[in-house]
């Protein structure tokens, strides 16, 4: 269940509560985020919508723990992660966070295999190990006869089911993907999200996405809304705020 | 050892970059190399004498002679063992390209002075026997492809002898004891010299060296022998052969310090090249590593990969070392009897690799740690 009245229970996974963003540009300050209060439990599938400059990119940042707040504090799995050294961010982030970028970003010199396994070179697992879980991973996003190719002989989708292989190879507690579709044809777009919501159903993966897109929007199971930092309207599929999986 | 795919195949990104870095680290390196063998080479002399020789000379200067007399009466100094004497002869060998030191040499004491220089004993004891014998180093030999019992004629232009050519039977070959001797040189008999020259070089040789039973007593056998001579027509001047050999370097000029300034103009120069290869390097690639970072790599990794890929040159660069194990004996042999015998030893190899290694870890380290220190939320934002 998502809510964003800062009522939420505390067995949510992801908790948000106060949060503030402050940019200073030259003399001025621009306050990005505003008090935003945001309940994730486990399983969710959040999508926010907005206008660019409205925040959400940042609120993403902040979860996953790529920034840190002005004001406010961050739960997630019971970890409060605003207070965290930057080293402690970095194994944090290594464990509980699957990132998935607009342009893939997957690392042109290694080949699928090897980009999928790079967030497993940071654990204790052997080679063999590692083999099965990246194995695993690809054989999910359905690249398992396409281990050893580079990402320049792969299509746009392909790149970017590679790139949520990695996101999914370490088990992470959630998935924070930022216009996934965002460089993808209608196609491939689809596919791409058949396969995010696949991770959910099946896998049971919390996602929070960031989207302009209405229609990979309407694929998630709440819809937020940030204007100008603040998060002024929610919704979901089905109509409330609170709304859990249609 | 996980991490090292990432940096080899970070390296292969830009394979001419590569190549090109690489073979700057490489001809730097082979440079370094040569260098140090050349000073080694100069300053060698100074490294490998004995010390318990002295070398007396004329005080004017080495081309000035001194008188034969002198021998017997440095010989009875306290402390002194054997003593011998040369001239330099000068000569040409077929062309004046074919330059290698020519030495007139006492053969009664050579041997009892310079015992690190070994001629077999039969060959020695036919050069004894033979006024036109000669012995010759064995890198001259094979420069020339000299056999014993060969002819060897030796036009000399000095000591009066306009043009007049010497004829010598080539009686032996001598080898040094130790890979650095000089086996460079030609010798051949006082007596043979002697009768041949103009009267007034008769009784005049070029340089005496003194072979002192104790090395702690060269100061004051050096001071007795030159105090003898003192306002003397002939005034002596006597140190030890390091000494002697150091001032005979220094005539050259100061190579040490030629070949310090060189070589520190390539190293920075290389510094500056390598350092501006590994700025681009990072610079080409700051999104994937903020994605790096974005999915856990600590920054210390960051670090490690970048400096990683510019020790990894520095070490591939050490290609040129081993072009300079190959080329350098094979320069030495073009060279021989223009330079002393150039050797490439471990210790300018390790010096070599310490050296490409300071500049593969000084050419990455401020791009490493600006890869390090940089946000992930800036380095994601660049394409």
């Amino acid at each position: 269940m998502v809510r964003v009245d800062g009522n939420g229970s505390a067995g949510s996974l992801i908790q948000v509560r106060g949060l503030d963003k402050t940019y200073r540009r030259g003399n001025e300050d621009i306050d990005v985020l505003q008090g935003l209060n945001l309940d994730v439990d486990k399983g969710d599938f959040v999508a926010f919508m907005g206008p660019s400059g409205s925040g959400k990119t940042t609120l993403l940042n902040l979860m996953g723990g790529l920034d840190v707040p002005t004001h406010g504090t961050i739960s997630v799995a019971g970890d409060e992660i605003t207070h965290m050294s930057r080293s402690k961010l970095t194994e944090w982030r290594a464990r509980h966070v699957g990132f998935i970028f607009q342009m893939y970003n997957l690392i042109p010199v290694l080949d699928a295999f090897q980009n999928v396994e790079l967030p497993l070179l940071l654990t204790k697992l052997s080679k063999a190990e590692r083999r099965k879980h990246v194995e695993a991973a690809l054989s999910i996003v359905g690249l398992g006869e396409r281990m050893r190719h580079y990402p320049r002989q792969l299509s746009g989708g392909q790149e970017q089911r590679v790139a949520i292989a990695r996101a999914i190879v370490a088990d992470p507690t959630f998935l924070l993907c930022d216009e996934p579709t965002g460089d993808l044809d209608r196609k491939s777009a689809d596919e791409v999200m058949q396969l995010i919501k696949r991770l959910v159903e099946e896998y049971g993966k919390t996602v929070l996405m960031v989207t302009h897109d209405p229609v990979v929007a309407g694929q998630a199971h709440t819809i937020l809304h940030l204007e100008k930092g603040v998060l002024v309207e929610a919704g979901a599929r089905q109509g409330a705020v609170t709304g859990g999986a249609s | 050892m996980k991490f090292m795919r990432l940096i080899v195949a970070n390296l292969f990104r830009k394979k001419a970059r590569l190549i090109l870095t690489i073979g700057s680290f490489a001809v730097a390196l082979f440079l370094f190399a040569l260098l140090g063998v050349v000073n080694d080479a100069f300053s060698r002399g100074a490294d490998v004498v004995s010390a318990n020789r002295l070398v007396t000379i004329n005080r004017t200067s080495i081309i000035n002679t001194i008188p034969l007399s002198y021998r017997d009466e440095i010989l009875r100094i306290p402390g002194v063992k054997y003593i011998t004497h040369d001239n330099w002869f000068g000569g040409v060998y077929q062309d004046p390209k074919n330059f290698f030191p020519q030495f007139v040499i006492d053969p009664e004491n050579q041997r009892q002075v310079f015992p690190e220089l070994i001629v077999p004993e039969d060959q020695w004891n036919t050069f004894l026997k033979d006024r036109q014998g000669a012995i010759a180093g064995a890198a001259t030999a094979k420069r020339f492809g000299w056999k014993i019992g060969d002819r060897i004629p030796i036009k000399t232009t000095i000591y009066g002898l306009q043009d007049k050519t010497f004829e010598f039977n080539l009686d032996g070959v001598y080898s040094g004891a130790k890979p650095e001797d000089d086996e460079t040189q030609f010798w051949f008999q006082w007596e043979y010299f002697k009768e041949s020259v103009a009267d007034r070089f008769k009784g005049q040789i070029g340089w005496y060296t003194v072979r002192i039973a104790n090395p702690d007593d060269a100061p004051r056998i050096a001071k007795a022998i030159d105090n003898m001579y003192l306002n003397s027509p002939y005034e002596t001047k006597t140190e030890t052969e390091s000494a002697f050999a150091q001032g005979f370097v220094k005539q050259f000029g100061n190579i040490k310090l030629l070949i310090m300034s060189i070589g520190t103009v390539v190293f920075f120069t290389l510094l500056l090249v390598t350092g501006n290869t590994m700025a681009i390097s990072v610079r080409e690639r700051t999104n994937e590593l903020g994605v790096l970072k974005a999915i856990g790599f600590p920054d210390r990794a960051v670090l490690g990969f970048i400096l990683g890929e510019s020790m990894v040159i520095a070490l591939a660069g050490c290609v040129g070392l081993l072009l300079a194990l190959v080329a350098i004996p094979a320069l030495s042999r073009t060279m021989a009897g223009l330079l002393p015998p150039l050797l490439v030893t471990a210790k300018t190899l390790v010096y070599g690799v310490m050296a490409a290694l300071l500049v593969g870890f000084a050419s990455g380290i401020l791009p490493a740690y600006g890869a390090m220190r940089m946000s992930v939320i800036n380095a994601l934002r660049r394409v």
